[in-house]
């Protein structure tokens, strides 16, 4: 799935990497903890997370993620929007809570990867 | 023959936006070196993990990266205040850091067992009231 249909799902608003919207994710993982992502995660492309921090995107960064959903209409810094850029990360964000932008991006087809 | 390539970098323990720049720079490194993928993403994230180990409990320190052919060596080493009980650290799960680091997103106890899960050896030798180094590699192919 494009992240720019990801984004229309969510009706989010993209904050940063516009020009990457086309980049094709797979699957995706939504988690408040980092610790969690950096520990269970495998091969996903999309974060969706309603944790803000610069930390959110370096661990995007580490797992070779391309977007990050925040939801709870949370707003990124100009500091991590900053750092998404350099690491050409899409950022976006919804009004939604985590539960529904799960839910209705998983319904229109993109999946997490299991039990490792 | 050449001598390996060895990275140094240290670890500002006072500023927990900054943790992880080292883990940047060295995975931009490796991906310019030509490592394959999975490998660099290893490296990555045992040395982010232990970064983030370094600000969360020891004031930071310094990490040191050597590239050899078949290996990634990551050196990790600080003055904190060591590791009590090893073997409840490496438990998935066992925490000691402070709730204002869970809100962070961070310790949720998985930092060292996913730092094994990660590395194909890890070293642990700590001294309480000295500090602790953690010594990691990452085999290539």
């Amino acid at each position: 799935m494009k992240i720019r249909e990801i984004a229309e799902i969510a009706g989010a608003e993209v904050l940063a990497c516009e020009d990457l919207v086309d980049h094709e994710v797979h699957s995706a993982c939504g988690s408040d903890m980092m610790s969690d992502v950096l520990a269970f995660v495998k091969e996903q492309g999309l974060l969706i997370t309603g944790l803000v921090n610069t930390q959110v995107i370096r661990t995007a960064e580490m797992m070779d993620m391309r977007a990050v959903l925040f939801v709870r209409s949370k707003r990124p810094t100009p500091e991590i929007l900053e750092l998404a850029k350099r690491a050409e990360i899409v950022v976006m964000a919804t009004p939604m809570r985590m539960f529904e932008a799960c839910g209705l991006i998983y319904e229109s087809g993109l999946k997490g990867t299991g039990l490792k | 023959m050449t001598a390996p390539l060895r990275f140094h970098y240290d670890i500002d323990g006072e500023n927990f936006t900054s943790a992880g720049e080292a883990s940047v720079k060295v995975k931009k490194s490796l991906r310019q070196l030509g490592f394959p993928q999975e490998v660099i993403r290893r490296v990555a994230i045992a040395m982010y993990e232990g970064e983030i180990n370094m600000v969360i409990h020891a004031e930071g320190g310094w990490a040191e990266v050597t590239v050899y052919p078949d290996r990634i060596e990551i050196v990790l080493c600080d003055r904190g205040p060591g590791i009590k009980d090893v073997e409840l650290a490496m438990q998935a799960g066992y925490s000691t850091a402070p709730e204002q680091i869970r809100s962070l997103g961070f310790g949720a106890g998985m930092g060292l067992p996913n730092m094994k899960a990660n590395s194909d050896t890890m070293v642990i030798d700590t001294k309480i009231g000295v500090g602790t180094t953690i010594t990691m590699t990452v085999n290539v192919g």
